[in-house]
């Protein structure tokens, strides 16, 4: 286990928070100073195009490329806006990494925003992580005290600012339009695109928002070179290491850095100490809430963005929630699905009034009272939802709706058939 | 009476508000110092948080009643939010609530007659690796059994009796 080369996570000992000198005294800031006495700007985001680094919020766009869009010549103010919204259930990789070494993620956003020719930055922090609050305001002024934050940044000329800002619950603030929204104190619905964040987004400016783990990589890649962190992962396509958050039914329930590519069955046993109470694999959420279920036949595939979507689910956010035999996958869905409904922003109809009917058809089945029209209905309803609604919420909440219709539908006519719940 | 937030503390704002350019991106930081203050936001402290950004009642009100952590209505001193999403799901966060409102004798969204605790579900509190979990005002508590969960409830009401 010791072999997995440790980014994100070497320094981190659990109970404890790495502050500004334990920081530096493992080669924090380094990159910070090599990349301002000797990068441009320019070579910074060809080097992170280079590297393969994909969007760790979920999305896994590439990060080079997402900043290339970005209009760096245009004139002040331009913003950088680090999401640590991190609400997805299954989802605690970026809590667990500001909970260990803040500093990271202060050297990525300025590196990143040198990369961007950004002079403002926000850290946007989710209510539920207080302490990770706390350090983050630790850390910047102690970033700001070593001359890393401010005016005229080691003394190369480049201006950078950054605020923290914290907010008051409600998972679609996670959604960089409406994150954008909340952070300006308007009501946090999400916004149309076009005009994209790149071309209008904080306050009408240019911004770039950018996932915890995806900035805190940042400083690794310009230290280690594109090819070495392209080199981490485990499957050919991949790039770098990932922090994989386990969950659910396993003996070991604790967040991980491994390489990306590492193989779904090797995960659960070698570092989720196997499913719990002696029970066996049912099913998995291999990325949050939204993506689409796993089953006993994927445990050789290699977790990374390309091979999951081959098989119709997605990496997600990398937050392995695991179920074990005596499940009932309806009863899952459900709870999930309740999860989306009450979080939806209600500004469009498919998320607003859809979410809460796809509910009451799965309440329904759940008590046995569901009928064979009602199975016919969710599917309906999952194609009136799908790529119908103003924002990615419904979307998301598709995902386990599709992954119980497509794999476990003998389960669901199982609770229509007996007129009850089978487990 | 208890007074919705400190002279200093409101003149404090006061000079931050006039020193941000967009004001407005001050409201939820506002509206949550008058919350760790009071305890919940009345329709005064709405009215405060307007007049000192410079925005009408609604804007801040629209604001206020999106979110789920910012109470607009009287809350006990301790509001407890019971995750109820997947993961504390998946080991026995059901069992956690049910024996929270019989320990309390309240329903969920109800608060106990001697004003100290609220019971509210919420989703997924980003500990689900310390499932199930709740979070008592802002702190963070995993990994509960019944046992736990009495033993902290009895503990917050020894510290009020003190």
């Amino acid at each position: 286990m010791s072999a997995t080369p440790q980014l994100l996570f070497k320094n981190r000992v659990p109970g404890k928070t790495v502050s500004y000198k334990d920081y530096c005294k493992t080669g924090g800031y380094t990159a910070l100073e090599k990349a301002l006495k000797g990068m441009s700007p320019a070579e910074i985001v060809t080097l992170v195009k280079a590297s393969g680094l994909r969007g760790r919020g979920g999305a896994g766009f590439s990060t080079g490329l997402k900043w290339s869009f970005f209009p760096a010549d245009k004139p002040a103010p331009k913003y950088l806006v680090c999401n640590c919204d991190e609400m997805e259930p299954g989802t605690y990789k970026d809590g667990e990494l500001l909970a260990a070494d803040p500093h990271q993620l202060i050297e990525g956003m300025i590196l990143s925003a040198y990369a961007l020719n950004a002079d403002t930055g926000y850290i946007f922090i989710r209510y539920a992580y207080d302490q990770q609050l706390k350090n983050l305001q630790q850390a910047v002024a102690e970033a700001t005290a070593a001359g890393y934050l401010g005016k005229n940044i080691c003394g190369s000329g480049f201006d950078f600012e950054l605020h923290l800002h914290g907010s008051a619950g409600r998972y679609i603030l996670g959604e960089e339009t409406a994150l954008l929204n909340g952070l300006e104190g308007q009501r946090p619905n999400p916004r149309l695109k076009p005009p994209f964040p790149a071309q209008s987004g904080l306050f009408g400016r240019p911004t770039t928002v950018n996932n915890v783990e995806t900035l805190a990589n940042i400083p690794h890649i310009v230290n280690g070179g594109a090819e070495w962190f392209k080199g981490l992962a485990r499957n050919h396509e991949g790039a770098g290491t990932k922090l994989f958050g386990l969950s659910g039914h396993l003996n070991v329930t604790e967040c991980f850095e491994l390489p990306v590519g590492i193989p779904l069955g090797e995960l659960i046993e070698a570092y989720g100490g196997g499913v719990w109470r002696n029970r066996k694999f049912k099913a998995c959420l291999p990325g949050g809430a939204s993506t689409p279920y796993l089953t006993g036949e994927h445990l050789d595939i290699a977790l990374d963005f390309d091979p999951l979507a081959a098989v119709g689910s997605r990496f997600g956010t990398a937050g392995v929630t695991v179920f074990d035999d005596q499940t009932c996958m309806l009863r899952v869905t459900l709870n999930l699905l309740r999860f989306f409904a009450r979080e939806s922003c209600g500004w469009c109809t498919p998320c607003r009034d859809g979410l809460p009917l796809v509910c009451w058809l799965l309440e329904k089945i759940e008590n046995g009272e569901g009928t064979l029209d009602d199975l016919q209905m969710l599917r309906d309803q999952q194609q009136h939802i799908s790529g119908r609604s103003f924002c990615a919420l419904a979307d998301g909440a598709m995902g386990p709706l599709d992954g119980l219709l497509r794999l476990f539908e003998q389960e669901v006519i199982d609770h229509i058939d007996k007129g009850r719940c089978p487990f | 009476m208890k007074i919705l937030l400190p002279k200093k503390q409101i003149e404090a704002f006061r000079t931050k508000a006039e020193k941000t350019e967009h004001r407005r991106e001050l409201v939820v930081d506002f509206m949550r110092e008058i919350q760790d203050h009071y305890g919940w936001v009345p329709d005064e402290g709405v009215e405060l948080v307007a007049e000192t950004l410079g925005v009408t009642t609604i804007d801040v009100e629209e604001v206020a009643t999106f979110y789920d952590k910012i109470y607009r209505q009287p809350v006990g001193r301790y509001p407890i939010h019971i995750c109820d999403s997947i993961c504390c799901w998946t080991r026995g966060g059901e069992q956690i609530a049910a024996h929270l409102q019989e320990l309390l004798g309240i329903e969920l969204g109800g608060t106990t007659e001697d004003g100290l605790f609220t019971l509210l579900p919420t989703c997924c509190l980003g500990g689900c690796g310390r499932a199930p979990s709740i979070m008592i005002g802002r702190k963070f508590h995993g990994n509960l059994t019944v046992e736990a969960i009495d033993q902290l409830i009895d503990q917050l009401r020894k510290e009020v009796a003190r």
